[in-house]
């Protein structure tokens, strides 16, 4: 895990972490909408990238064209005030296997 | 230049260019737009995304409460792709860019989205494509404006072209505005067909895929008389209609000469010849036409297209100014009909698995004591002003008429208590359109002042027949010995009890039937005002004791398709100016 801090504003800050997607269904099928409904919770904006492209992070467009499939590796990115917060509810989601 | 072939359900001829209405697959234009009319684009964007919200919202709601949550859940999903950031940024980014309509540019990007989603090999995904569709074509829809509020933007006259047409859809249009309208579905007897004969506009229906063969803008002809329709006709086609509708109106002229002449048979047999109505526009064409009354007001359309209920007062006004324009004749009002396929969004009226079997017409009335003593009152008050008669609609036993007469009774002596003058003697009769009523129409003919046979109804009901159904259209047989039968029965029973009994239905408008029913022994007939010079050139063309004889023979036949093949050779023999008249 890498952590950067913004140095102009103490409370902004951009964090990002590596996933593997191991649940069965993947990321851009019915745990799109879990994690799009996880991510609108927070102010912060939430990124994801997989190889070249990246995506809003709640976007079910998004999320559903990024076709991470299981076993796919990501990279998730959140710049914001409440960055840590939504970084924890994501490990989280990612740890139950999106309720699998 | 392709030719459709679909059911002719009010005649004329229409020429011109087409608007769809609500089609399946919408087709979007693009139009470029100027720079400062971006922002308008964008605000018209964001309040149709704010309207499909609150649909949605109210979808789930319902769902969730009738069926449960787990079907809801789909609807989630529909709320996230809706509401989805990228997706709106990326439309309102491309409407600042390439400056297109809001719609082409949305529909754009949604095509962009689904073509994409179907590379990906994912059973899941195929179905968020359906919802993409789905939520899509809400926006869309948003975007374009309800169908009623495209009827009424429409500035220049088009053909309207549609899957399917409400009926008070089809009451909105005007005449100087749509010229005519095809659609996929629908019979003769819809309600949709019989607004578009009373309003005069030509169409057809039961085309099954005209809204598909269609672009907005194309030319297109509506063959009301033959039940023809024409996609992009070549300049040849176009001429040969022109020619055709100059001998078509030159038809109507010569029928004209009809007006003042009364339906009088060539033995001095006098049958009464009335038009059927449904808004007091309509007491003018009744006239013009040469009817001697109106033998059907039919009062649905009070209770449809808006969303409050009509008072008493308004339905005062309405019936008043209809019964004082048609004096002396009298006008027979229908009371309220609703249910079937005609519903009020004022009511909170139940999606029913049977609506013709259900709660509707005289039904609904006796349970809604409420609504049905307000157009009681308003009627025996504009009873006073002319010469009028309730009819009670679909009645199929005898308790509901004594039910609906005590109602009557004490909308009577309330106006009485209030010193408000009405028709103490009004007459009060039932429609005869339910098997049962049919036999028992000796019991019924005991208790009202008069019969009127709807024979739509009757046809559908005796004969087990969904009369919007085009798959089984070829079974809706007026000339069935069941409906002959019935007739005769119906007539028979009536004059038995010394009371008249007219016909209503569409059957009574179409020469070749008119023959038989004259020769049945009905005393009125009342069709849409459209037909009535038709049928009053019918009737002063036969004799009745020739017509009874042709009427007895009809009686005798087994099948319905050999009494219209001998009606048929008989007419030829003797009558075929009416035979031409009924064809053409």
């Amino acid at each position: 895990m890498k952590h950067k801090s913004n140095s102009h504003e103490s409370s902004v800050q951009t964090i990002s972490k590596k996933f593997v997607v191991k649940n069965k269904l993947g990321l851009h099928a019915r745990p799109a909408a879990i994690f799009v409904e996880n991510a609108n919770r927070f102010e912060s904006d939430i990124f994801v990238r997989k190889g070249d492209k990246r995506i809003n992070g709640k976007s079910i467009m998004g999320l559903m064209m990024l076709a991470a499939g299981c076993g796919a590796k990501i990279l998730i990115e959140i710049e914001g005030r409440d960055a840590q917060e939504a970084m924890k509810q994501i490990e989280k989601i990612f740890a139950n296997n999106f309720n699998e | 230049m392709k030719e459709l072939n679909g059911i002719a359900v009010s005649p004329g001829v229409a020429i011109g260019k087409v608007l769809i209405l609500h089609a399946e697959d919408l087709i979007i234009r693009k139009r470029p737009i100027s720079d400062s009319k971006v922002p308008n684009e964008i605000a018209r964007f964001e309040d149709a995304l704010t309207k499909t919200r609150a649909e949605l919202l109210s979808i789930r709601k319902q769902i969730a409460r009738d069926i449960g949550r787990d079907h809801s859940d789909i609807f989630n999903a529909h709320l996230l792709i809706l509401e989805d950031r990228t997706l709106i940024e990326e439309v309102i980014s491309k409407l600042k860019s390439e400056k297109n309509n809001v719609e082409y540019i949305f529909s754009d990007i949604l095509q962009k989205y689904t073509i994409a989603f179907s590379h990906i090999n994912d059973e899941y995904l195929k179905e968020r494509t359906a919802d993409i569709k789905d939520v899509g074509k809400r926006v869309l829809a948003n975007l374009l404006g309800s169908p009623r509020e495209m009827l009424n933007k429409i500035e220049e006259p088009v053909v309207v072209i549609a899957h399917d047409l409400s009926p008070s859809e089809t009451a909105m249009m005007r005449k100087d505005k749509i010229m005519g309208f095809a659609t996929d579905i629908g019979g003769p007897t819809s309600h949709t067909a019989i607004m578009a004969r009373s309003l005069e506009i030509p169409a057809v229906v039961g085309l099954e895929a005209i809204s598909k063969e269609v672009v907005n803008g194309g030319t297109i002809i509506v063959d009301g008389n033959h039940g023809v329709v024409i996609v992009d006709p070549d300049d040849k086609t176009i001429q040969q209609y022109h020619t055709e509708e100059e001998k078509f109106v030159a038809f109507v002229h010569e029928l004209d000469k009809l007006k003042d002449v009364p339906a009088i048979t060539t033995d001095n047999v006098k049958i009464k010849l009335a038009a059927n109505i449904e808004s007091a526009l309509e007491v003018k064409s009744v006239i013009s036409h040469g009817a001697e009354g109106i033998g059907l007001y039919r009062t649905e359309y009070f209770y449809m297209n808006r969303s409050d209920l009509p008072s008493e007062e308004e339905q005062y006004m309405a019936y008043r100014q209809v019964g004082e324009e048609i004096k002396p004749n009298y006008v027979i009002v229908r009371t309220l009909d609703l249910g079937g396929d005609k519903f009020s969004s004022a009511l909170d009226m139940p999606q029913e698995m049977n609506p013709f079997l259900g709660w509707r017409a005289i039904r609904f009335c006796l349970a809604r004591v409420d609504i049905f003593k307000t157009q009681l009152r308003a009627i025996l008050r504009a009873s006073s002003y002319g010469n009028f008669k309730i009819m009670y609609p679909m009645v199929s036993t005898l308790s509901e008429v004594r039910q609906a007469n005590k109602i009557v009774e004490s909308a009577k002596q309330e106006l009485r208590n209030e010193g408000i003058p009405f028709d103490e003697n009004i007459d009060i009769g039932a429609m005869i359109e339910t098997p049962s009523a049919a036999v028992t129409s000796d019991l019924l003919a005991r208790e009202v002042s008069f019969f009127s046979i709807g024979t739509n109804d009757l046809i559908q009901y005796s004969l087990a027949v969904d009369r919007i159904n085009e798959k089984i259209a070829y079974l809706y047989e007026p000339t069935h010995p069941a409906i002959l039968r019935f007739l005769h029965q119906i007539i028979e029973n009536a004059h038995k009890s010394k009371i008249t009994v007219s016909m209503c239905g569409e059957m009574g408008g179409n020469p070749l039937l008119a023959v038989l029913i004259v020769g049945l022994g009905i005393d009125e007939i009342s069709t849409s005002p459209f037909l009535v010079p038709k049928v009053k050139k019918t009737i002063v063309s036969i004799s009745y004791e020739k017509a009874s004889l042709i009427a007895r023979e009809c009686l005798r036949f087994s099948t319905g398709e050999e009494v219209k093949r001998y009606l048929n050779k008989q007419l030829r023999l003797y009558f075929p100016e009416i035979l031409e008249m009924s064809e053409g």
